[in-house]
Order: structure tokens, then sequence, then C-alpha cells
């Protein structure tokens, strides 16, 4: 009997955190979706409206934001693709000097990412000519020490005998990695493309530091130029605007949610 | 036995793509302590060699001294809290109550959302009059807090940000960690005769004890390293009151055009997250000897 009651006790309360986190996002898409005027004051039936996101979409161009976005998660996933993929293949098939040195080395940059190194990072950027370009914005992140080292960890549990097996049918290097590993790490390949995507979409200090031009601006700094500048801090429209720049990431994660909370553990492991 | 690798393969897999990745992460982080010897040049004078003047000018520096202070106060404010939301969370969603798909999807939500955007939610939120958090004040009769205009409650409302957005992601972690614990073991506790308050602490703890190393290290970290919020809420203001280590060297380096001291400060953020990483392989080392 206590424990039914404590049950009942327990489901209450997390329904009440439940609803008590979800509170600001809520009220967020509650705005969105009313009229400007009842932003201030709730009320359960005022009218639910869409003119918050056409007014949103044509005072910015959100659909030139977007595709600079897409442009630019498209480079660093093609990059990371191809780039992590050799230097793990390098790492688990050969032998070379200092190669425990040189992955140490690689490894660092898990801790000192390229965010913090905005000062100088930027330097570069400009001595080469390349501010204001999503190329330069996606020059930093073409390569990374968290994609090299998750490849690294499946590379390793390709069977040798496949790799014997493959080179004994006359396969040069080139043709092991692309008829043996690569398939076998097609689930990470997938996985870590939806990480990449994710944090290149939500990215925003060094894109901001970078672009200058709206021609070139990502979503998440469109988006912020949008919310301080051009909505004139009207509340459903901020609101609004917020949203639909999410909403691609949201359904994206709805479609995917195995792969994203599979990769997030296995990123746990190490 | 691995194969020896040829010199042109050997350029191919690792020289063009690790040359890309010092020169983003070895390189600048290198050219920001030689660029922290020199000082800023300007359009009638050059650069020139200043030795510690810099890291002289840092030790005086005031405002400095507030960020650092406000930096470790946002650290120890975010990760313990957030670790432990994260693992309520788990066990809330863990547990065989109905509407845990709810409470899964509220609680996971923040953490799809950019940073941005999350920072846009809450400035409305917290916005004077308008915003939920005046709105729920007064219906109990209080008058409403500029939350982000107060010095007192600027840096707080920053954390309450960061632990919305992040507690989602290390409740991923623990559920994970969670499901893994055979229900044997959880099984013999309670043959014993432990209660639920028992289980939890003496057979479920110490399991998920390498789960909550790996968390605090990453919310470490984020606690430096992200810094969106503040750009988009605050600004570090009002009078620093909310300022972080990387806000600080963004508004030195980009607003003031100081790239000698942005360099300085940047040295000092490497070696506050090196030493961060050292003190982490510590506590794993010893957390070895123990087992």
């Amino acid at each position: 009997m206590s424990r039914d009651i404590n049950r009942i006790l327990i489901g209450t309360l997390s329904l009440v955190l439940a609803g008590v986190w979800g509170l600001p996002f809520l009220y967020s898409v509650w705005t969105a979706f009313h009229p400007e005027r009842y932003a201030a004051n709730f009320q359960w039936n005022a009218p639910i409206t869409f003119d918050n996101f056409f007014e949103a979409w044509n005072s910015a161009p959100f659909a030139l934001y977007f595709m600079n976005t897409f442009i630019l998660i498209t480079i660093v996933l093609i990059a990371n693709f191809i780039l992590c993929t050799l230097v793990a293949y390098a790492f688990v098939r050969y032998r070379f000097r200092w190669a425990g040195i040189l992955f140490a080395l690689v490894m660092v940059q898990l801790l000192i990412s390229p965010e913090i190194l905005i000062v100088e990072n930027y330097l570069t950027l400009s001595q080469i000519g390349l501010t204001d370009t999503i190329i330069g914005i996606a020059l930093p992140y073409l390569t990374s020490a968290f994609g090299i080292f998750l490849l690294r960890q499946t590379f390793m549990t390709v069977p040798k005998s496949l790799d014997e097996a493959a080179q004994i049918e006359g396969a040069g290097a080139w043709r092991v990695l692309w008829t043996v590993y690569v398939p076998l790490a097609r689930p990470i390949y997938l996985a870590y493309g939806l990480v990449m995507v994710s944090f290149h979409w939500n990215n925003f200090l060094w894109p901001l530091i970078v672009t200058n031009s709206p021609e070139v601006r990502p979503v998440t700094v469109g988006l912020s130029v949008f919310a301080t500048v051009e909505s004139g801090i009207e509340w459903s429209l901020v609101n609004a605007a917020t949203l639909m720049t999410t909403a691609p990431l949201i359904i994206a994660f709805i479609i995917f949610q195995r792969q994203f909370v599979a990769n997030f553990m296995r990123a746990g492991i190490k | 036995m691995n194969k020896r690798l040829p010199i042109g393969l050997g350029f191919i897999l690792l020289v063009i793509p690790c040359s890309l990745l010092a020169a983003f992460t070895h390189y600048p982080a290198v050219k920001a302590l030689v660029n922290s010897m020199w000082n800023n040049a300007s359009s009638f004078r050059p650069s020139k060699f200043v030795g510690f003047e810099n890291y002289e000018a840092m030790l005086a520096d005031d405002r400095l001294s507030q960020v650092l202070l406000n930096s470790t106060l946002y650290a120890i404010g975010t990760v313990p809290l957030a670790i432990g939301l994260s693992i309520g969370m788990a066990l809330l969603v863990n547990s065989k109550l109905p509407g845990t798909w709810l409470m899964r999807l509220s609680f996971f939500m923040p953490t799809m959302l950019p940073l941005v955007a999350v920072a846009n939610i809450w400035l409305f939120f917290y916005a004077p009059g308008i915003g939920l958090a005046s709105q729920i004040l007064s219906s109990f009769g209080l008058p409403s807090i500029n939350f982000l205009g107060r010095t007192d409650t600027s840096l707080v409302s920053m954390m309450v940000v960061a632990i919305w957005k992040e507690a989602g992601l290390f409740m991923i972690f623990y559920l994970a960690a969670l499901q893994g614990i055979p229900a044997n073991l959880k099984d013999a506790a309670r043959l014993e005769g432990a209660g639920s308050v028992r289980v939890f602490i003496d057979v479920v703890m110490p399991l998920l004890r390498p789960t909550t190393i790996f968390v605090a290290v990453n919310a470490l970290i984020n606690a430096f390293r992200l810094v969106d919020h503040i750009i988009v809420m605050t600004r570090g203001g009002p009078n620093n009151s909310s300022a972080l280590l990387l806000y600080y060297i963004y508004e030195v380096t980009f607003a003031h055009r100081d790239f000698a001291y942005g360099a300085t400060l940047t040295v000092l953020m490497v070696v506050i997250l090196g030493l961060l990483a050292a003190l982490q392989f510590w506590v794993l080392n010893r957390k070895a000897h123990y087992q």
C-alpha cells in the first residue's frame, strides 16, 4: 500500500519536474504561434497564427543563411570523412617511427579545440585572405581528433584475416581501405556525420568572428543578428525565428534518434 | 606485425591531414605564446619584443581577476549541479513510471537546440515584465526582477541556462550506464535486506563512477569553451558580472582590437585547460590504484 503511494508521489514529482524543465521552451513555442500582443499576457483562447514565421522569414535572408550552413556542413563532412579515414588507416594498419607521439599530438586537439584559439586562428585566416568566406569558417574543422579517434577504434576491430585475404587477391593499400575497412565502419560514419552536423549547425563564436557579410553567414549568426538588430526585439518574431532555425535539426534528430544516442554512448567508452 | 609505412603513402595518409590539423591547433597555440611577448603594431611603428610585459599587465588587470573569479564560480556552480540533476533524470527516465517518454523528451530537448537558440529562449524567459520569470513572480505578488541586468543575479542566470542546456545530454550517458548494470547485483543486495536508497548508494553509485568522471571532464571543458549565451544575453555585463574567460578573450581581441593581450589570455586559457587535463589524469590514475 505504501509502495503504491510512493509510486504515485514520485510519478507526480517527476511529471512536475519534466513540466518545469520544458516550460521555457514551451513558452517560446506558444509565443511564436500567437500574435505579438499576447506575448506579454498569456490567454488559453488566444488565436493561433503562423504570421510570425512568414514575417521573420521575409525580414531577414534566412534562405541564404540556411544555404550557407548547408554548404559549410557539406564541406566539413566530406573533408572529415576523407582526412580522418586516412589518418586512422595509417595508425591502424602501418608501423612507423614516432607513431605514439604523433597520436598523442593529434589527441591534444580534444582538449585545445579551435574554439579557444580564436585569436591566432583569426590572424592566420586574415593572412591567407580567407576571412568572410565559408571555406574560412570550415578550415579549422576539416580534420578532427575526435573523428580520427572514433575511426581508429573502429578500424582496430576489423579482423586481420579479412585484410590478408584481400591482399592475397592482389588488392593494394587503397583497395583494402575502400573494400575492407570503410564498409565495416559504415555505422560509425553515419553516427559521426550526425554529430558533425549538429556541432556545425550549433557552432556560433567562430563563424561570428570570421563573417561580416550576410552572404556567408550561417544560421546561428544570422539568428543572433536578427534577434538583436533586425527584429526590433519583437518577441513573437524572435521566437518564431529561433524555432524556424532549429526545426531542421530537431526533425533530423527525431529521424536518427537511435544513431545519435548510440554515438553519444560510444563517445562515453573512451 | 604491421607493415612499415612507405614514404609516399605516408605523405598522403599522414602529412597532409595532420599538417592541416596542426595549422589550426598546435601552430596557433605556439604562436599565441610567441605573440604574447610582443606588443601590438600600429600604423607608425611595428610590433616589438616586450618580454613579459603583457604578463605583468595581466597580473595587474582587475577585470581579469573578476573574470577568473566568475569562471571559477561558473564551473563550480554548473558542473556538480548538472551532474546531480542528470543522474536524477536518468533514474526517473529509467524507472518503470508512466510517461517516461515525455520526461525523456522534455529533458533532452534543450540539448538539441543550438546554444544561440537556447540563449534567445532564455532571454525571453528572463525579460523583465514580459518574460515568464516575471509573470510567475508577479502571480505570487512579488516585484519583477531584471535577472540579466543586475550584478548579483546575472552570473547565476547564465548558470541556469548552461545547466538547462547540458543536463539532458549527460542524462543520456547515465542512462546508458544504468542500463548496463546487471540486475542480479541489485537483486542480491535486496535479498540481503537493502532498501532502494542503500542499493543506489552502495551498488549503483560505484558503478556509475567511470561515467561521472567522463561527464565531469566534459562539463568542465564546456564550462570554459562555450560562451555563446554570454555573447547573446549579457555581453559579460552588467559591470563584468557575467564575463567568462573566453568571452573576455573575445572582447579584448575583437572589440578592443588588442591582439597581443588576446594572445596572452589565450596562453592563460591553454595553461588552465592543461592543468585540468593533468588533474583528470591524476584522478583516473588514482582510481586505477584502488581497483
